[in-house]
């Protein structure tokens, strides 16, 4: 069996992952605590990933990054880069299609801290990015943990989004769920189960880690 | 010392009210807002500290413009230096007794405060334990030895020793006093206590829906004209020491909780006179 799909998926959530981490967490503060009038429409486009159709973004970002003209050709001529049909766009349109499965447990959790564990912390002279490392996030590590695994997770599901940007070419963009599609379409079923058998099993084990651990079912063992 | 003038619009819990407050505190003074829920008293302390942000006005500190709403000043909370003690007490749930007191210290380690605070507070035993463990009075001890290891300038305090005891009580209040003293710190202290307020502030400022109502020194604010209304004593009864006295003034029954002193004299029958005086905001209109 070629492990390369395997691979490449969790090379791929991981990636996304990490960068979306780093991406979320400001936007999810601004989330929690503005009331700026624009917050609604912020959420919206956050939030658009989930309802749209993943063909409608591949679709989309097919257009705007072609290299055959526009931001695509630019991209292309200039910087070298060409975002379709190669892992870099897979995980560019990742951190778009993964965004809200991150921004929304971060947001949830630091909107659910008492605001004057924040307050307390500015009054101590803590600036913002103190009082979010040492006194925020200590507090909000189910949050954390949850947006890390349901975007890891999300990132591993992906196959509409890749189909239409990054096609199947194999140790680029053929990830395990298409691989799991082109056996199937070539009645290569031995090759198909497992694969299938290899995501059930890693997606099964990561939820399960993480409503033990936000359960508190470790915990007796540590204290 | 501080001088302010504010105004700013709060939505409570009868409807909007205007906050307009103009005061000044000097700079050993300790000061005591007094007055019923949603008078205004804690969006004080919140302007004060930075927190919440006035509508017009000006607050200066030591010459210092901390709010100005002409010039477009206002100061934030990290660089106000003050402490504040919150009603929620807003103790870091992660962080240990001790390390919540090393985080609150800054720039460097003063280890001796740390274990000063932790002595007089009661909480040297405690030290390595989270909050959540602790009952809610060592919580507000807590609260409070946090924000005096960061040796404050002005210390605002909302309802400081609500959770203690009596005999916990008196001692903090004799250690506030005593570093309000020696540091030369300004308190604004928040609290329904008549006793505390009389052990610790110079001066009550009562405030009701936003407005200055009276001040006055605390001798004098809870002394107020006093009147004398004759009673009839219905009866006398005792009561795990307690000696309850139903006396019938104005038409009405009133049932009196007096001590053993006062009350063993009584009979029913007897015609007494009692001294009336109004705590301000004890008043509620029906």
């Amino acid at each position: 069996m070629d492990l390369t799909p395997l691979m490449l998926t969790f090379q791929l959530a991981l990636v996304t992952t990490a960068v979306l981490l780093v991406l979320a967490l400001p936007l999810a503060w601004w989330l929690a605590t503005t009331r700026s009038p624009l917050k609604p429409i912020a959420e919206a486009l956050v939030s658009m990933p989930l309802v749209l159709p993943p063909t409608v973004l591949g679709f989309y970002f097919l257009v705007l990054f072609s290299p055959a003209d526009g931001l695509g050709l630019w991209l292309d001529r200039w910087l070298g880069i060409r975002l379709v049909f190669s892992f870099g766009g897979l995980v560019v349109v990742s951190l778009l299609y993964s965004l809200p499965f991150m921004v929304h447990p971060l947001q949830s959790g630091l909107s659910h801290l008492p605001a004057s564990l924040r307050e307390a912390a500015y009054v101590m002279g803590k600036s913002p990015l103190t009082t979010l490392f040492r006194v925020l996030l200590p507090n909000m590590k189910a949050s954390l943990l949850t947006g890390i695994v349901l975007c890891f997770a999300h990132t591993v599901g992906e196959f509409g989004v890749v189909l239409m940007i990054g096609g199947s070419i194999p140790g680029q963009t053929r990830v395990a769920s298409i691989a799991i599609y082109e056996a199937v379409e070539a009645l290569n079923y031995p090759a198909a189960h497992a694969y299938s058998l290899i995501l059930l099993g890693t997606s099964f084990l990561i939820l399960l880690a993480v409503y033990l651990v936000n359960g508190g079912y470790f915990k007796r063992f540590w204290t | 010392m501080i001088s302010l003038d504010i105004r700013k619009r709060l939505a409570s819990a009868t409807g909007e009210m205007q906050l307009e407050l103009a005061l000044e505190v000097a700079q050993d003074e300790c000061l005591a807002l007094y007055g019923e829920s949603g008078a205004g008293k804690t969006s004080l302390l919140r302007m004060l500290a930075g927190l919440m942000k006035p509508d017009a006005g000006h607050i200066t500190v030591a010459g210092q413009a901390w709010y100005d709403s002409a010039r477009k000043v206002c100061l934030p909370p990290q660089r106000r230096g003050l402490g504040f003690v919150f009603q929620d007490y807003a103790l870091f749930p992660h962080m240990t007794v001790r390390q919540n007191l090393a985080f609150a210290l800054h720039p460097r380690k003063d280890e001796p405060l740390i274990a000063e605070l932790l002595a007089v507070t009661g909480l040297e035993a405690l030290q390595h334990q989270k909050p959540a463990t602790l009952s809610g009075g060592q919580q507000q001890r807590l609260a409070l030895a946090r924000t005096l290891v960061q040796r404050p300038r002005i210390l605002l305090l909302d309802e400081p020793l609500s959770a203690l005891d009596a005999a916990m009580r008196t001692h903090l209040q004799g250690y506030l006093t005593d570093i309000q003293h020696s540091r030369g710190m300004t308190i604004i202290l928040v609290s329904h206590d008549p006793a505390e307020v009389q052990r610790l502030a110079s001066r009550v400022v009562a405030l009701h829906a936003g407005q200055i109502l009276r001040q006055a020194p605390p001798a004098d604010f809870f002394r107020a004209p006093e009147q004398e209304l004759s009673a009839e004593v219905e009866s006398v009864r005792e009561e795990g020491g307690k000696w309850w006295v139903t006396v019938r003034m104005a038409g009405q029954s009133v049932a009196l909780e007096l001590s053993a002193e006062e009350g063993s004299h009584l009979q029913a029958g007897d015609r007494i006179l009692l001294a009336v005086s109004v705590l301000p905001g004890s008043i509620r209109r029906v």
